[in-house]
């Protein structure tokens, strides 16, 4: 530096002959047969089929009549493919008094997870909102508290549910359960938003306050369209998990009402008659469908909200 | 008339007091800036006038109306922020028009306003687009047609020109200012750490340092007459030289460090005149000259040439003095070398110089 008071020479900039460049060049080779590849890819390649297997068991079993199962080939395909057990476990397999198989089940899961879902995102999606750029007094103990409650068993507070869904004189009934799920949701997916909006720039939540905008202006017009991201995320949590439960399910509703989970168990766990191994396996498969249909069309997606869900701020 | 005037205000988070007991005064039209380095307090006194963050204690008027307990939209200002916050999903129309809807303000005169703002901005084949899809420069055009809409008295930028790169900052910078001119009768309070952007846009300056006004003046007074030896030091680039020392008083005032001695008959000291005792004495780098410049100055002494920094226009030269480190700049094409020996000359009456232990010009 300190030698530059004077310049009298200039720079050449020839380009050097490119032929006459030795050694190393350019970007470097890879080799895609390395033995770390083989080995990383062989690996993923165990384990995906080590998880694929039941899968694969089932929906053959799934398609084969009962007594090419009892020949005890689990693994081999089906001579002879029939849809007769998908039917029967959809419209007549029986639980209890009712022979109209897992449809009705079906119907009572849909008619808890819609409304399930859509409260609890809605009430979260404000909590976070207002937890996050509202910050009220005492905000930071409501969510230590709302927080806590993701910690707490659920087997604690089952008994005490009951009794409060009694008093309410809503309990074995849907809008007692979805109610249940409601509540359930809010430590986690309000944990989701407030994480989302805090990493919301605040200039921006400002800006919109000297625009005039209010509570609820700013939550619709500005912070709603810009999060949508987030909104599938929780869907996608809510809908796999509402979908899946099975205990507030059994504890808080009655055979009438009880969601598809509930009545899977039922068929299957029947101790009457035959173990009709193709129906259950058909039964399984459509319930674990709807989950199985969110995961496939949102991978990314999900993966982006488990991120999200991180803790920041 | 006072345009916008602080009161005593308060402001703390918990224990921790952020501005302490502030005045300030800003007049009609008036362009002043904020300047301090970061964590001074400055960008806060901005969103206690905004409204953003409640105070501890004091008042706020706005166009002398007490806004202290208001909410923004009501106080009559519009903000511009470095982050440019412009809502994402909606286009440049819509961001402009948001603040208008939000009042009911009826749509024709929203178009108009918007067509006025973006005439003023040079923004209008930007309007049908989405902020993603603009350059920064452009972003922050939006973001002051945003402010200009609303037809307020009261313009806050909150370091508007911090997230663009240097080219546009200073084509932005002229834009300010052009802006400013236009606006007859609107106020601008302008935050930066800038000091050019401080220096060239401002009618005053307020240098804040921990919460407090260090010196409200305009910026040829900052500049020449720093009030303390932080104001010194801050403004000012390549920074002022700071050499320690003592003030002997004989029949005229001398500044004495080491061997050096500088007459300070020139000087023009405030309040009582000199006395003697410790001070640190200052002067800028381009108020010493170097060779045939530095004969006629008052003050003469031989350096020698430590490191030289080209810039261009002009050079830095580092030397030293007495062991006092000494900055000078030349111009750019003095030919230069570490170890020559030049003479260098300036006149102690441009100099400031501060008590030692007050750190107050004296």
């Amino acid at each position: 530096m300190a030698d530059v008071g004077l310049i009298d020479h200039a720079g050449t900039d020839a380009r050097v002959d490119s032929k006459a460049l030795e050694g190393p060049r350019g970007a470097r080779p890879r080799r895609v047969l390395s033995r770390r590849n083989i080995i990383l890819y062989g690996t993923l390649f165990v384990v995906a089929a080590y998880y694929l297997l039941p899968l694969y068991v089932m929906v053959v079993t799934s398609l084969k009549g009962m007594p090419e199962i009892r020949l005890g080939n689990v693994f081999s395909p089906p001579m002879e493919i029939t849809f007769e057990p998908w039917v029967k476990a959809w419209a007549t397999a029986c639980t209890g008094l009712n022979c109209d198989g897992l449809s009705r089940g079906f119907w009572n899961s849909v008619r808890i997870t819609i409304p399930s879902v859509i409260l609890s995102i809605a009430i979260a999606s404000v909590n976070g909102y207002a937890l996050s750029l509202w910050r009220f007094k005492g905000a930071n103990l409501f969510f230590t508290i709302l927080i806590v409650g993701a910690f707490i068993p659920y087997q604690v507070m089952l008994y005490p549910i009951v009794i409060i869904l009694r008093e309410m004189g809503i309990y074995g009934t849907l809008t007692g359960l979805v109610l249940v799920h409601t509540i359930f949701g809010m430590p986690i997916l309000t944990l989701l938003f407030r994480n989302y909006f805090a990493s919301v720039p605040e200039e921006l939540f400002k800006a919109a306050r000297v625009d005039g905008a209010g509570f609820w202006g700013i939550y619709f017009k500005i912070m709603l369209p810009m999060s949508l991201p987030i909104f599938v995320v929780a869907m996608i949590l809510q809908v796999t998990g509402i979908w899946n439960d099975f205990l507030f399910g059994v504890v808080y509703t009655k055979p009438g009402v009880y969601p598809m989970t509930v009545q899977l168990n039922n068929i299957v766990n029947s101790v009457q008659g035959v173990k009709e191994y193709n129906v259950n396996m058909a039964a399984t498969i459509i319930t674990g469908l709807v989950p199985l249909i969110v995961y496939f069309a949102s991978g990314k997606l999900f993966v982006r909200g488990i991120a999200a869900g991180a803790v920041k701020g | 008339m006072a345009s916008v005037s602080v009161k005593n205000l308060d402001l703390s988070f918990g224990d921790i007091k952020v501005l302490q007991n502030l005045n300030l005064e800003i007049d009609k039209g008036e362009f002043l800036v904020l300047l301090g380095s970061s964590g001074c307090g400055k960008s806060t006194l901005l969103n206690c006038i905004a409204g953003l963050l409640d105070i501890t204690d004091g008042q706020i008027f706005i166009s002398d109306r007490n806004v202290t307990w208001e909410q923004p939209k009501d106080r009559g200002i519009g903000m511009v922020f470095q982050s440019y916050a412009l809502y994402p999903q909606m286009t440049v129309e819509g961001n402009l028009a948001f603040g208008l809807k939000n009042a009911r303000v009826p749509k024709d005169e929203i178009e108009k306003r918007i067509a006025r703002a973006a005439q003023l901005l040079h923004i209008e084949p930007l309007l049908k687009r989405k902020p993603a899809q603009l350059s920064g420069g452009q972003r922050q055009r939006v973001a002051i047609g945003r402010a200009l809409v609303r037809d307020v008295d009261v313009f806050l930028f909150d370091e508007p020109l911090s997230n663009l790169d240097a080219k546009l900052r200073a084509e932005l910078r002229v834009e300010i200012k052009r802006l400013h001119q236009r606006l007859e009768n609107t106020t601008m309070i302008y935050v930066t750490h800038d000091q050019i952007e401080a220096m060239t846009l401002a009618d005053r300056i307020a240098i804040m340092r921990a919460g407090a006004i260090q010196q409200l003046a305009d910026p040829a007074t900052i500049y020449n007459k720093p009030y303390n030896r932080y104001v010194a030091g801050f403004i000012g680039s390549p920074s002022i030289n700071f050499i320690d020392g003592t003030i002997e008083v004989a029949s005229d005032p001398v500044f004495k460090a080491g061997d050096t001695t500088i007459d300070l008959s020139r000087y023009a000291f405030s309040g009582n005149g000199p006395k003697p005792g410790a001070v640190t004495f200052g002067i800028r780098p381009e108020h010493i000259f170097m060779d045939k410049a530095a004969t006629d100055e008052p003050f003469r002494a031989d350096v020698e040439v430590d490191v030289v920094e080209p810039m261009g226009a002009d050079t830095l030269v580092w030397s030293t003095l007495d062991g006092h480190e000494l900055r000078f700049r030349v111009d750019g094409q003095t030919p230069l070398r570490k170890g020559d020996r030049v003479k260098v000359g300036f006149d102690p009456a441009r100099a400031s110089i501060f008590d030692a232990e007050t750190e107050m010009r004296l």
